[in-house]
């Protein structure tokens, strides 16, 4: 079961955690069922029809998923997924 | 002792330094990566910094006392008393005076072999190109998603590396873009959050040590990359979690499909940012974000009145516990499932701390079948400010 590292901006949605254990073979799969188990994270990760945010980058341990299958790579145990959105400090609005 | 070209051409005779400099960077000369050759580089380097705040403070005052030839600063803001907590160059006296005042003095204090050049206004498409012309490097330390893509792009346009930081909370993030060898901004982001979706400063907040961190690390940057030593963070993302004191990195790859810096640019002069962040430019005198409005004046008034209004507070406990107006507070992240407390035909006041969250309460409820509800504008701050200054600002 691969572990998903949580960004500080949506820890709230996940009870306040930093890993999350998931279930899945693949990213998408884990990152959906991640979504699934903490539904206020689905907006935040997916667009209205499902896919992927573009301001939002997901890494199979150092390497960015859209250079390697996509939402179709092969992620295994202990394996480390790791979100990482767009901030920009500061600024309201 | 050079691992890569120094961004900055040798000046050799041209350049000569003081026996006050010698004194001054007797630590530097002494190191063979540096020596005299490399700070003749930093005295003949130009670098710029975008933003005079969190991030701009620790990497102004560095790289200063390193003996960067040249600093230019960008910045229209004036010192606010809330940014002392994390903003170290400014200090409880500048409160109130222009933020690039404030740093001049300050770097020059520090090293007044330093040229330091203003320029107080606001970055914009009309006049970056102008700006980063001269410099060698341009450090972004701003706050907003618009900004940045601008100094991206600008960046990407003049062939000049782009010292990227960016901070949140307890998190930081940092690279070098530099189209010419590796990935730009845009490579890795290619488009903003739209607006309203990532927590901004009010709701996010940020340890006020942490820029200092990662400021720090662009200064470091900078400097390597002026003296051609060590390996710069292009093509890297690092990732630096304050709180787990860890560090991470993430592989960048260039994206040979980048609008700005693939095979086939798209984007070849610089854009409506504002427009690409999806922040709308037209506000009616009623209406902004969509849903109505009412002033602070406005509502003093009526309540004074003794009209019959429910004022809501959807901020959180811990603000509420700061500063508030003894109103009913229902936590945004609540609202929903607490609907049942209000009574859908009652005239409704929401406020949050400045105005952003409470109109995302309006529109919540208006798609609850609420009629009468307005959005404070400006919130508890523009109440503090307007109507009763006893209410803490924060």
């Amino acid at each position: 079961m691969p572990k998903v590292k949580i960004p500080t901006p949506l820890r709230q949605y996940t009870g306040g955690s930093s890993e999350v254990v998931v279930g899945g073979a693949t990213a998408g799969e884990a990152l959906g069922n991640l979504a699934s188990e903490h539904p206020d994270l689905k907006q935040h990760l997916y667009t209205g029809d499902g896919k992927l945010r573009s301001f939002v980058n997901v890494y199979k341990g150092n390497e960015d998923i859209r250079y390697l299958e996509g939402q179709d790579t092969e992620v295994a145990d202990g394996d480390e997924i790791s979100i990482v959105p767009s901030i920009a400090g500061g600024r309201c609005r | 002792m050079q691992t890569r070209q120094p961004l900055v051409e040798s000046p050799n005779g041209a350049l000569e330094l003081s026996n006050e400099e010698i004194a001054r960077y007797s630590r530097h000369l002494i190191m063979p990566e540096v020596a005299l050759e490399g700070q003749k580089l930093l005295k003949a380097a130009k670098i710029l910094t975008v933003g005079t705040g969190g991030l701009g403070s620790p990497l102004a005052l560095y790289l200063a006392a390193a003996g960067v030839g040249t600093i230019g600063i960008v910045d229209f803001d004036v010192v606010d008393e809330s940014n002392l907590q994390r903003q170290i160059i400014h200090t409880t006296s500048d409160v109130g005076r222009p933020k690039v005042q404030s740093a001049y003095e300050k770097i020059k204090d520090i090293n007044p072999n330093v040229e330091v050049r203003v320029h107080e206004e606001a970055l914009t498409s009309e006049n970056a190109l102008e700006i980063f012309e001269a410099y060698d490097v341009i450090v972004d330390g701003t706050d907003n998603f618009p900004t940045r893509y601008l100094v991206n792009d600008a960046c990407v346009l003049l062939g000049k590396p782009n010292v990227y930081g960016s901070i949140f909370r307890f998190e930081g993030q940092a690279s070098v873009f530099y189209a010419k060898e590796g990935p730009c901004y845009r490579c890795l982001y290619p488009e903003p959050p739209p607006p309203g979706l990532v927590p901004s400063c009010a709701e996010g907040g940020v340890l006020g040590i942490l820029p200092g961190a990662i400021g720090t690390i662009q200064a470091t940057e900078t400097a390597k990359l002026i003296l051609g030593i060590g390996e710069p963070l292009i093509g890297r993302l690092l990732l630096y979690d304050a709180l787990g004191m860890r560090f991470r990195e993430m592989k960048l790859r260039k994206d040979p499909n980048c609008p700005v810096c693939g095979e086939n640019p798209t984007v070849t002069e610089l854009i409506d940012y504002q427009e690409f962040c999806g922040i709308p430019q037209a506000v009616t005198a009623e209406q902004e974000n969509g849903v109505p409005e009412i002033t602070v004046g406005e509502l003093k008034t009526r309540l004074d009145k003794g009209e019959d209004i429910n004022v809501l507070d959807v901020r959180e406990p811990h603000e509420y516990e700061v500063a508030n107006i003894g109103v009913k507070l229902i936590p945004l992240g609540e609202l929903p499932q607490r609907l049942a407390e209000l009574d859908q035909d009652e005239y409704f006041v929401v406020h949050c701390k400045t105005g952003g969250r409470s109109a995302k309460a309006v529109k919540l409820l208006q798609d609850a079948g609420f009629l009468n509800v307005y959005n404070v504008k400006g919130g508890i701050t523009a109440w503090s400010e307007e109507i009763d200054p006893s209410v803490p600002k924060y």
